[in-house]
């Protein structure tokens, strides 16, 4: 695909500006990196605080009485019982208990709920909300809303310098905040395992408060490969590698992300797309799950490389992997037979030709700092 | 002669006094590239031009070395095992990755000069 025929964010020009390298990314021509380069972005945004445009991913507004209902029947989640002012993770699942994208739902209040889901899924995302509940509420896309994250330990010292009152928000709170005389809508959360903000704020403003953020001393522009490094550390799932419409969030080890009152046991169990077979495999096990892998040896071990046993059968593959800077060390997840997956386990990844020693660990790699007062 | 040779692959070479010729990859390569990693150091012995002999990985990725010419590998970098970010800092000195004896001595001097290298680099930036 040629540069003419991606998409812009509007922070594109900063973003050439800056002096990234841009790739194409989900139909956006997006920065890679930056002049710091990945490592040194990485570990800037774990020690101070990093900004990221995430403006290609889907913003939605859903809006009526009903709407909270309506969205319940589409993921595994409390989604009536989330209170004002939170957000909650959540994944639209299909038939066979696959997963069709992972998002964030916010409670903006007043029977508004705000998704934020992925850049790749985000048409397709917002077809299925529209086929499967618009008489029930209104679907509204806000595909044109810029949105920033700001991660880091200084994150908070940063935004609060422009609106006092996100100091005292706590993880996976969602409040309307004016930045810069604008109305935004501000999370404290993220994809990093750090304290921070996800801002959405109106595309005519994006440029005016990355370069204000930008302007902190705290603050670097970061790209999405050290998001990508971040996040895996952080022993977060990415869509369409760690989990996909051929995995369940049993087989993606999301059990905890399924409210417990949608559960079998729970006060509205089930009523979602594949309800059936996500809890036969919860009460009945599955034949491979996601675990979180720690190579033994300096090389990264890539998505796609075979796990095999000591015998060398083939009992899994990695589905990412790659080098953590905060680690100092490669990590890895991957989809391992249940014969296999438990923690300590030595397995091997071929690397190749040539096997290379992991373990099956615990994630994530690195402790989250998330801020929960 | 000190005077270094290019590939259109982004490596150097340098034939030694000792008839070895060192071989790793430009400043311009190494940006490319990104933060070093790790590096696969091929094994002491022969190889065809173009045969996969080294892995560089990045943060992100990984990225084959080939052998630019005919050629057996006698000595490796063993210090960019456990400093693979040489590579980045200093890709013309201690970033080397491996010496060779070339099977024909004068293919050297028929590689690319600074000039000629140069001359890629501004045409792949015009491109």
């Amino acid at each position: 695909m040629t540069s003419e025929t991606l998409a812009k964010t509007p922070l594109h020009a900063l973003h050439l500006e800056l002096g990234a390298r841009m790739v194409p990314f989900a139909g956006y021509d997006m920065p890679v990196q930056y002049p710091l380069g990945v490592m040194k972005e990485h570990l800037h945004t774990r020690e101070a605080a990093g900004l990221f445009d995430v403006s290609h991913m889907g913003q939605i507004i859903l809006r009526g009485p009903h709407a909270a209902q309506a969205l319940e029947r589409l993921v595994p989640v409390d989604i009536i019982d989330l209170p004002v002012g939170m957000q909650r993770y959540a994944m639209f699942t299909d038939d066979q208990g696959g997963i069709l994208d992972d998002l964030m739902v916010a409670n903006l209040g007043n029977d508004c709920l705000f998704l934020v889901v992925n850049a790749a899924c985000k048409h397709q995302d917002l077809m299925h909300l529209q086929l499967q509940i618009a008489s029930q509420c209104q679907i509204e896309p806000c595909f044109d809303r810029a949105l920033l994250a700001l991660q880091g330990p200084k994150a908070v010292d940063v935004l609060a310098r422009l609106a006092p009152e996100v100091a005292k928000m706590t993880f996976m709170q969602f409040a309307p905040v004016r930045l810069l005389g604008v109305d935004c809508y501000v999370s404290r959360s993220g994809y990093t395992g750090e304290d921070g903000y996800e801002i959405s704020v109106p595309a005519a403003h994006a440029e005016a408060l990355a370069r204000s953020l930008l302007a902190e001393p705290e603050v670097a522009a970061i790209g999405l490969g050290a998001r990508d490094s971040l996040r895996l550390e952080a022993g977060l799932c990415l869509y369409g590698h760690d989990m996909s419409t051929s995995t369940t969030p049993i087989e993606a080890s999301l059990l905890w992300a399924i409210s417990k009152a949608r559960r079998a046991d729970g006060a509205r169990a089930g009523g979602f797309p594949g309800a059936e077979r996500i809890f036969a495999q919860q009460r009945d096990g599955v034949a491979s799950k996601r675990v979180g892998l720690l190579p033994q040896e300096r090389v990264p071990v890539r998505e796609g490389a075979e796990i095999v046993d000591a015998d060398g059968n083939v009992i899994g593959s990695v589905c990412s992997g790659g080098f953590g800077p905060t680690l100092g060390a490669p990590v890895a997840m991957g989809y391992v037979q249940s014969s296999h997956n438990a923690l300590d386990t030595p397995v091997w990844a071929m690397v190749r030709g040539k096997r290379v020693a992991m373990k099956v660990a615990k994630t994530p790699f690195v402790p989250q700092r998330y801020y929960r007062g | 002669m000190s005077e270094l040779r290019f590939t259109v692959e982004h490596e150097w070479l340098r034939q030694d006094a000792d008839g070895l010729v060192t071989v790793g990859i430009t400043a311009y390569a190494q940006e490319a590239l990104g933060d070093v990693v790790f590096v696969q150091l091929p094994d002491l012995q022969s190889y065809a031009e173009g045969a996969e002999v080294a892995v560089l990985e990045s943060v992100k990725a990984a990225s084959n070395i080939a052998m630019p010419l005919d050629g057996e590998v006698l000595e490796v970098n063993a210090e960019l095992e456990a400093s693979p970010e040489l590579v980045n800092e200093d890709p013309l000195g201690k970033g080397w990755f491996f010496r060779f004896r070339p099977t024909n001595a004068s293919a050297v001097a028929d590689l690319l000069d600074q000039a000629a290298y140069e001359r890629l680099l501004n045409a792949n930036a015009d491109a």
